[in-house]
């Protein structure tokens, strides 16, 4: 009784919330399992959102702006695709933490991208021509 | 039996410890792990597409993506992988059947669909290195091959993965630490796909629009 007990206070601290000792293998969270239709769906989606971009670009007749948010638009939908079909992704897996590890990395990834391109297109558009002044008017490096 | 060990009273105060092994069945943080390794890898892709954003158009008057990328190859080679990608998942439905025979075959597929990709890489690679657009050319090509070949070396180090895996199954067939194995290339495999897609679209389509 007592260990029971322990072991019961332990789990509640370290929020694993599994108290049947053998629940594990078989509480159908940790590995989620996909089937052969959920398969062949996902694929069949990504060959489409493959294609279509590929087709836009190398045709041609298309606006430049408008192909790249094509492209941009289409790979965004097949990510989330994958993630669904091939990966298997749901809030429920192992407790809800690859969900959370998945939206902290994607928050990260958007800091890290627009971050990066931001300062460096205004480094570029703000810094060059000054860089440049200043190199020719000491003669060069 | 006890997990307790408490002092005899009087002597100290009272001290509780957990003695026994806690019930964590081997592995049982394998798949959590794993992800959070493929969230870091997700990171390190994350700076190599942005130091391609900023540097994919510095061509220093060397050749640009119009002038080397062979669109025809990039979509064969996407779809190589993506097919790689299906017959991953039927391997993961053979061995949730039970189906050894079956999922030897499919594993067997991935990893040819998974070569002929990077046979595909390499040769566009050198096709690219003949042709003297190397990453020393220009800035846009160091950020081409860094990114596309660290990809490739996932992709790489993936078919290792895959070959021992299939030696493992082999010899000891579907016990509990090979399924969970499997299930880890299975991420692996299919976030290396999920990348592929960003190379596709930003490296590729988006640099010959450029």
């Amino acid at each position: 009784m007592a260990d029971a007990k322990v072991r019961d206070a332990h789990e509640g601290a370290a929020g694993h919330g599994r108290h049947n000792d053998h629940g594990h293998g078989d509480h159908g969270h940790g590995a989620p399992h996909g089937s052969r239709r959920g398969y062949l769906i996902g694929f069949g989606l990504s060959v489409l959102l493959t294609a279509v971009p590929f087709a836009v670009v190398m045709a041609g007749g298309v606006s430049q702006s408008m192909a790249a948010a094509i492209c941009m638009g289409f790979a965004l939908v097949q990510i989330v695709v994958h993630m669904v079909y091939f990966l298997h992704m749901n809030a429920k897996s192992e407790e809800g933490w690859t969900m959370m590890a998945l939206i902290f990395t994607a928050i990260l990834v958007v800091i890290a991208l627009t971050g990066t391109l931001w300062v460096m297109y205004h480094m570029n558009a703000n810094m060059m021509p000054d860089m440049d002044a200043m190199m020719r008017s000491s003669g060069g490096m | 039996m006890s997990a307790v060990a408490q002092t005899a009273p009087g002597t100290e105060a009272p001290s509780y410890y957990d003695l026994d092994p806690h019930e964590h069945p081997p592995g049982a943080s394998t798949m959590l792990g794993f992800w959070l390794y493929l969230m870091s890898d997700c990171l390190i892709f994350a700076m190599l597409f942005a130091a391609w954003g900023v540097y994919g158009s510095a061509y220093a008057g060397g050749p640009t993506p119009k002038d080397l990328f062979d669109l025809k190859l990039v979509a064969v080679n996407t779809a190589m992988l993506l097919f790689s990608s299906l017959t991953y998942g039927m391997a993961m439905i053979a061995g949730d059947e039970g189906k050894r025979g079956q999922l030897m075959g499919w594993l067997a597929a991935t990893g040819l669909f998974g070569a002929a990709f990077l046979g595909i890489e390499l040769y566009e690679f050198s096709h690219l290195l003949h042709e003297g657009a190397g990453p020393q050319r220009s800035a846009f090509l160091s950020a081409f091959f860094t990114l596309v070949g660290t990809h490739g070396l996932h992709v790489t180090f993936g078919l290792i993965w895959l070959t021992v895996l299939m030696v493992q199954v082999a010899m000891r067939g579907l016990e509990p630490a090979n399924v969970r194995r499997l299930q880890c290339l299975s991420l692996f495999w299919h976030f290396l796909d999920v990348i592929w897609i960003g190379v596709f679209t930003f490296v590729y389509l988006l640099g010959v629009l450029r």
